[in-house]
């Protein structure tokens, strides 16, 4: 979808960590590509005007990680309904896993998802594939034939690739692609029947928990595997400080792993499933507020002390890049007992807000932020010399356009996602999309 | 046939402060102030002599519908809570499960809303699922009792627990009580957690270090309301000069997840029986939520013995749950 009028973009605070820019100026798209960039322009060219007066301009972001549910759950999102929660949310990229019914683990089904996302997706949709057929984990899939279809990774997500020597065989068998394993760290001996993180909150909610060692001896194989094959191994959504130590060891001695964390991971402790919201202490009465199954994700909310360690692991860049792992649900995936209910949280249309306290708090500066969102994420996609993830001349025209200040209350019933499953129920957030560009065209506007 | 409606003693009116909030459910009793136990046990008090009269049967709940949902099998508890129901005058409707729409597939939501749709009034609900009382009072708008829930809550065995030992010791302050056995399983350990330290029990936790919630049991969360908890893995500094001891069941639906050895070994190093007993004070009441393993946690000569009070903890449960269903339903004690 080409503009076919150009897209100016005026007066905003461009943040492009691509090549280090970071002033008020102004931008100009024209046929789908940024024409022009940099200090304010005198005369105004015979475009469609954008005010980005007081607003901050940058590279639309892009999603590593999120589930579009389709085929087979669509009454928890479509690819319809999923990328323009996307849009929403600022992201002009989003890269779908294959946990869906059938699992992407033939051409056919990227077929599928790519003509989808082609006629009714608002963004781009990049495909990950399965490892192992099914994403039973008992056989390869037809490795070659999902990277020749055009997935940018693959991933038995939603379950680790347990058995170690397919995992060895994966890494081995995609290294001639350049593509990454993505892996779900997850020890299944370990976290079996497990609903929420192990810790003093799960003993006293009397709910059986996930030891972070569960997901650490996963990152620890994953880290001997990558050593062993030299392929890459991609590892998602780290929620312990253990793991982002490991990380941080295993890069310095040069090894092809790279890794991501999402909003939640970094804001939301384990105190949350308590109902409170993260307040009070843990030996506060219960009520019926207690048990909020919208906490309830894998991997699961962790410590205090681990939000410590993945903050400063994406802020040293040992951890590369946040992703959302949006995971939409229905009401009746989550209307249930903590036990029964879905593990995930849909939040494409908060992680801005909900990744902008860290910088509110002085915990991230914004220019890094930006650069985990886009950039980095273009580059490990291997696309930032085909101009994603940037805003220089040349570039794909994908832009977010954001209020870094502007306060608004999460109501999950207003979200464009088919999944209302938001802990931040009215939670007010710092920042807010004022307008999503994909490819030069405004994809999203708000109150329009 | 009795001309009494008021089985509310002239006691519990002078012990209900004013500052007591209304409550609606009865999820756990860690919102129980001492004040609020103190209601509950006076009220039970008075209860139990409406048992023990030859027509048991008041009209305090007459048009009130209670009903029980139990997803979990129950002997005891589901009874007690029946007879205490019907000695109240209340309609009791027993959803079993096994004959109801739950067996075809329907949520507990789902279900919740029918029951609200016929008005009950009291839900008491059992549930494998921990938090699922606290679930269910948060869909509708009717009270709710918390027959046991997964290892979370028990709230009602616990103030029987407490009310047997009130009846043994007189007072629970100061009184050191041992808990022994699977507490990270235990949803009676964690009320009684709640309750033994509001009456200002020394609660000594103990059982093998696998069955033991330590991440939460740590100095850093035994503070305030807690402060008065310990734990240890030692069975002879748990029962040394114990008021009374308290046995667990030991859930052996959980074995296959490799926390103990073998029942075996279980009973070598952690059973109650009369050589250990001998630590505790003399004549310590020995307590057993049931059903018992005999044998495993707890000997056959001491679950039957002198110091059992097993059977005294099964005929308090029905004045107890009376006492908790007549507040709730009556709104603490005015009328």
């Amino acid at each position: 979808m080409v503009g076919t009028r150009p897209l100016f973009i005026k007066g905003g605070r461009i943040v492009d960590p691509s090549q280090g820019l970071d002033l008020v100026g102004d931008l100009l798209l024209q046929e789908g590509r940024v024409a022009y960039v940099g200090a304010p322009l005198d005369t105004a060219p015979d475009a469609e005007v954008l005010d980005a007066s007081g607003l901050i301009v940058s590279p639309g972001f892009i999603d590593l990680h999120c589930h579009l549910r389709e085929p087979g759950f669509e009454h928890k999102e479509t690819i319809a309904t999923g990328t323009l929660a996307a849009a929403r949310g600022g992201f002009t990229t989003v890269c779908c896993m294959p946990n869906t019914e059938p699992a992407i683990d033939s051409a056919v089904v990227v077929d599928f998802i790519q003509r989808k996302a082609a006629a009714e997706g608002v963004v781009r949709v990049l495909v990950i594939g399965a490892v192992t057929r099914g994403r039973l984990g008992k056989e390869l899939a037809d490795l070659g034939e999902l990277a020749d279809a055009g997935v940018i990774a693959v991933s038995d997500d939603g379950s680790p690739v347990a058995n170690a020597a397919l995992m060895k065989s994966a890494l081995l068998y995609m290294k001639p692609y350049g593509l990454p394993v993505i892996d779900h760290c997850e020890d299944p001996v370990l976290s079996r029947g497990g609903v929420m993180n192990e810790g003093a909150v799960s003993s006293r909610l009397g709910l059986r928990g996930v030891p972070a060692a569960a997901e650490e001896n996963m990152v620890a194989r994953n880290i001997q595997l990558a050593e062993l094959t030299g392929g890459w191994v991609h590892l998602a959504h780290l929620s312990t400080a253990g793991s982002v130590a490991m990380v941080r060891a295993a890069k310095e001695r040069g090894l092809p792993i790279t890794a991501e964390v999402m909003p939640h991971h970094l804001t939301l402790t384990d105190a949350w499933a308590l109902g409170r919201q993260g307040e009070g202490d843990v030996n506060d009465p219960l009520t019926a507020t207690a048990y909020d199954t919208t906490t309830k994700v894998n991997p699961p909310l962790r410590s205090s002390t681990d939000i410590d360690a993945l903050v400063e692991g994406l802020r040293d860049g040992v951890i590369d890049i946040v992703a959302t792992d949006h995971a939409p649900h229905a009401a009746v995936d989550k209307e249930v007992t903590y036990d029964e209910a879905a593990f995930g949280i849909s939040n494409i249309e908060t992680a801005l807000g909900s990744l902008l306290s860290l910088v509110h708090a002085g915990r991230i500066d914004l220019q890094t932020l930006v650069q985990r969102m886009t950039a980095a994420p273009a580059t490990l996609l291997g696309r930032a010399g085909q101009g994603l993830g940037s805003l220089k001349t040349g570039s794909v025209g994908d832009v977010v356009i954001f209020n870094a200040e502007a306060p608004w209350e999460v109501d999950p019933a207003a979200f464009v996602s088919r999944g209302k499953n938001s802990p931040l129920r009215g939670v007010t957030l710092k920042g807010r999309v004022f307008a999503t560009v994909f490819n030069g065209s405004v994809a999203y506007q708000e109150g329009a | 046939m009795t001309t009494r409606s008021d089985v509310r003693p002239a006691s519990a009116t002078e012990v209900l402060p004013s500052s007591l909030p209304p409550r609606r459910h009865v999820l756990d009793l860690d919102d129980y102030s001492i004040e609020e136990i103190e209601l509950v046990m006076q009220t039970t008090d008075a209860m139990g002599e409406v048992l023990r009269r030859s027509i048991r049967k008041v009209p305090t709940l007459q048009g009130k519908t209670v009903v029980t949902l139990f997803y979990e099998p129950s002997t005891r508890t589901r009874v007690s809570f029946e007879q205490a129901g019907k000695v109240l005058s209340a309609d009791v409707i027993n959803l079993s499960i096994a004959s109801s729409s739950v067996e075809k597939g329907e949520s507990l939501l789902n279900t919740a809303r029918t029951l609200e749709a016929t008005q009950a009034d009291v839900i008491i609900i059992r549930h494998g699922a921990s938090g699922a009382p606290n679930f269910l009072a948060r869909c509708i708008e009717g009270s709710v009792i918390n027959a046991g829930d997964g290892a979370h809550a028990h709230p009602t065995q616990a103030l029987l627990d407490l009310y047997t030992l009130r009846q043994r010791l007189g007072s629970i302050e100061g009184a050191k009580v041992a808990i022994v056995g699977d507490v990270l399983h235990s949803r009676v350990a964690r009320s009684n957690l709640w309750g033994l330290a509001a009456a200002g029990a020394q609660v000594v936790l103990c059982g093998p270090p696998t069955l033991l919630p330590m991440d939460w049991l740590r100095d850093q969360h035994l503070q305030g309301r807690l402060a008065s908890i310990s734990v240890t893995t030692s069975i002879n500094d748990a029962l040394d000069g114990a008021d009374a001891v308290m046995t667990l069941r030991l859930q052996k639906e959980r074995q296959q997840d490799g926390l103990i050895p073998s029942l075996r070994e279980y009973a070598r190093s952690y059973q109650i029986n009369a050589d250990r007993l001998k630590l505790a004070k003399t004549g310590a009441p020995v307590m057993h939520p049931g059903p018992m393993n005999e044998g495993v946690e707890i000997s056959s000569e001491v679950a039957h013995g002198a110091a059992s009070v097993i059977e005294a903890q099964v005929a308090n449960g029905v004045a107890v749950r009376m006492a908790v269903l007549y507040l709730l339903a009556t709104g603490r004690g005015e009328e």
